[in-house]
């Protein structure tokens, strides 16, 4: 891995401000470091012409002494979000070639901020899935392997491609989306940190949506302070957007702290129901580290939590099925040949037959089945009824609690392929991160530890609802303690 | 098994996805194990819950009623699979 692109921003910040290095040197490394790990398969379009523009046009503005927050550094930018005159698709053949012509407003607010643009990344398709595997470009590789083995692993999904990314060296950070886990379990999986912020924190717009009311963009990067650098820059209210939250974005860097005395901690029961020992260790291990920091830890209960998937499985599926309905053949992307004498019902169905991926129409056909008439009071109403439950479990718990402390995933990365053929086997991998999205909170994942097998596994800091400061102070204190610095071997 | 092959052509017709007859059984079985699995949501007791609408509740904003953007026509239509004159081009919609 190469010293510049490796990087953490804060580092790169630094350093670039004392003119002790430019931004057009850690971009070249980090295209240079793209281009020779094609075997990852992480970066999906290259843009280097426009990342070195855009490096020299920071290095002009560092030396006039006017530059924005994250001037000259470099990074990634998930398939899922529409950059102007690049190609965006989600990962998906039905969006063959989609350039948009516009830019979401998490990526305007970066650039903006005077970020460098180096590519887009790999992806399950429409942010379905959990590997990274599900994707038109072909499955992500993570950087990481089993000690001893050279068995291909997942970066997990779906921001895969951002988690091996970071984990790399080929770009400072990231930017991911959440809807079920996609930025923590991919964090956990990659020893990288994410943090999905509060429904409404960052603005949808311009992001390609898969889950309306679930989806939310975040960064993953090598450190909690990176983490809350990059989200200051993707926040805040934008008109575009009506379920963005016209609040203040705090200053998340400012907020970091080590020192976790009064405030208190909880530890879900139900979350260690069935957990593998490994894991129970590591979360056993992380607790102690934040009562070192100061902080009291307590037990507490979400009755809930194993409902959370199943309602997730209808709720998502659902609303995909109405957001994905919109890839028709008609105003962008793949449209099916058609044979003499087809009409406009062929061509929508042969299009979305060929143009999405097997995942994805197993999730529209869930979602137009349990939408369907007769069946939406038992399936639908019923599930949105459960989320109010486990939104209302949280409110109670955190009558008592700062902040909670979960595992991030039930185990270490799985190898590709391992999860074929059975879709709820899969989905399990989301246990625990999919009910904040449900409740709408943020969580942060934060690498701890290495398991038996040499891959990462990482904890994840659950916070009140606006409350990503807390959390990232919690993760600060974490990070700190649990002292990760461990990378992958490269073999790429 | 909760979908027989039935529902699964008529879930097929609604999403607009075209399932070849030799894929029906296959998908019948992958949709009845999620279907199967979400099931355990009715031993929830739900009764007098209100339904989630918005996750984070909050006024939505008002603007003022005007046109705030338009004359982008050659935007819109710069990525269409076939665009003519002016239009999205379509095969023929009514017999």
């Amino acid at each position: 891995m190469d010293e510049l692109s490796s990087m953490t921003i804060a580092e790169a910040r630094d350093r670039l401000r004392a003119r002790d290095v430019t931004s057009r040197e850690i971009t070249e490394a980090c295209l240079s470091e793209i281009e020779s790990a094609s075997a990852l398969n992480a970066v999906v379009t290259s843009t280097p012409d426009k990342a070195l523009e855009m490096a020299d046009a920071a290095d002009a503005a560092l030396a006039a002494g006017d530059a924005p927050a994250l001037a000259g550094i470099p990074l990634g930018v998930k398939d899922v979000f529409c950059t102007e005159g690049v190609r965006s698709q989600a990962a998906s053949a039905i969006l063959e070639d989609f350039t948009p012509t516009y830019e979401s407003t998490v990526t305007a607010k970066l650039w903006d901020a005077g970020a460098v643009h180096l590519g887009k990344l790999n992806m399950d398709e429409f942010a379905m899935g959990s590997s990274t595997e599900h994707t038109c470009y072909g499955a992500c590789v993570s950087p990481w392997r089993r000690a001893g083995d050279t068995a291909p692993i997942t970066a997990g999904g779906s921001s895969g491609g951002s988690a091996a990314a970071v984990a790399a060296g080929l770009c400072l950070g990231a930017t991911g989306t959440d809807t079920g886990g996609s930025i923590r379990q991919p964090a956990a999986f990659t020893g990288t940190t994410g943090i999905k912020p509060t429904y409404g924190r960052c603005s949808r717009w311009g992001i390609i949506a898969y889950a309306s009311s679930l989806d939310q963009a975040g960064p993953i990067a090598r450190s909690v302070r990176d983490c809350a650098i990059l989200l200051g820059a993707m926040a805040g209210h934008d008109p575009k957007d009506s379920t963005s939250a016209d609040l203040a974005v705090p200053d998340f860097e400012a907020a970091l702290t080590e020192d976790l005395r009064g405030k208190r901690i909880g530890l879900p029961k139900e979350y260690g129901e069935g957990l593998g020992a490994e894991m129970q260790a590591t979360w056993d291990k992380g607790a102690e580290m934040l009562r070192d920091a100061g902080a009291e830890v307590v037990e507490i209960s979400l009755p809930h939590t194993k409902y959370a998937l199943p309602a997730y499985y209808i709720i998502a599926p659902a609303e995909a099925s109405s957001n994905l309905a919109r890839y028709d053949g008609v105003r962008y992307g793949y449209r099916a040949e058609l044979a003499q004498g087809d009409g406009i019902v062929e061509m929508y169905e042969r299009t979305r037959a060929e143009g999405f991926g097997k995942e994805v129409q197993r999730r529209v056909l869930v979602g137009a089945y349990v939408l369907s008439a007769g069946y939406y009071d038992a399936y639908y109403l019923r599930a949105q009824r459960v989320r109010t439950l486990i939104k209302r479990d949280f409110e109670a718990a955190f009558e008592g609690v700062d902040a909670i402390l979960a595992p991030a995933t039930p185990g270490p990365a799985f190898g590709l392929g391992e999860m074929e053929g059975d879709p709820v086997q899969m989905y399990l991998q989301d246990v625990f991160t999919v009910t904040l999205n449900l409740a709408g909170l943020p969580g942060l994942s934060v690498p701890v530890t290495l398991a038996s097998n040499g891959l990462p596994l990482g904890l994840q800091i659950i916070g009140k609802a606006w409350d990503e400061a807390g959390i990232l102070g919690v993760g600060h204190a974490l990070e700190a303690r649990a002292g990760f610095t461990a990378k992958p071997e490269r073999w790429w | 098994m909760s979908v027989d092959n039935e529902t699964v052509r008529r879930a097929a017709k609604l999403a607009r996805i075209a399932v070849a007859d030799e894929d029906v059984p296959g998908l019948a079985k992958e949709l009845s194990s999620i279907l199967d699995w979400v099931e355990q949501l009715s031993e929830v007791d739900v009764e007098g819950v209100e339904p989630m609408t918005s996750v984070t509740p909050m006024d939505l904003k008002r603007r003022t009623d005007e046109v705030t953007d338009g004359g982008i026509q050659d935007k819109i239509l710069a990525n269409a699979p076939d665009a003519r004159e002016g239009f999205f081009a379509v095969p023929k919609v009514v017999e």
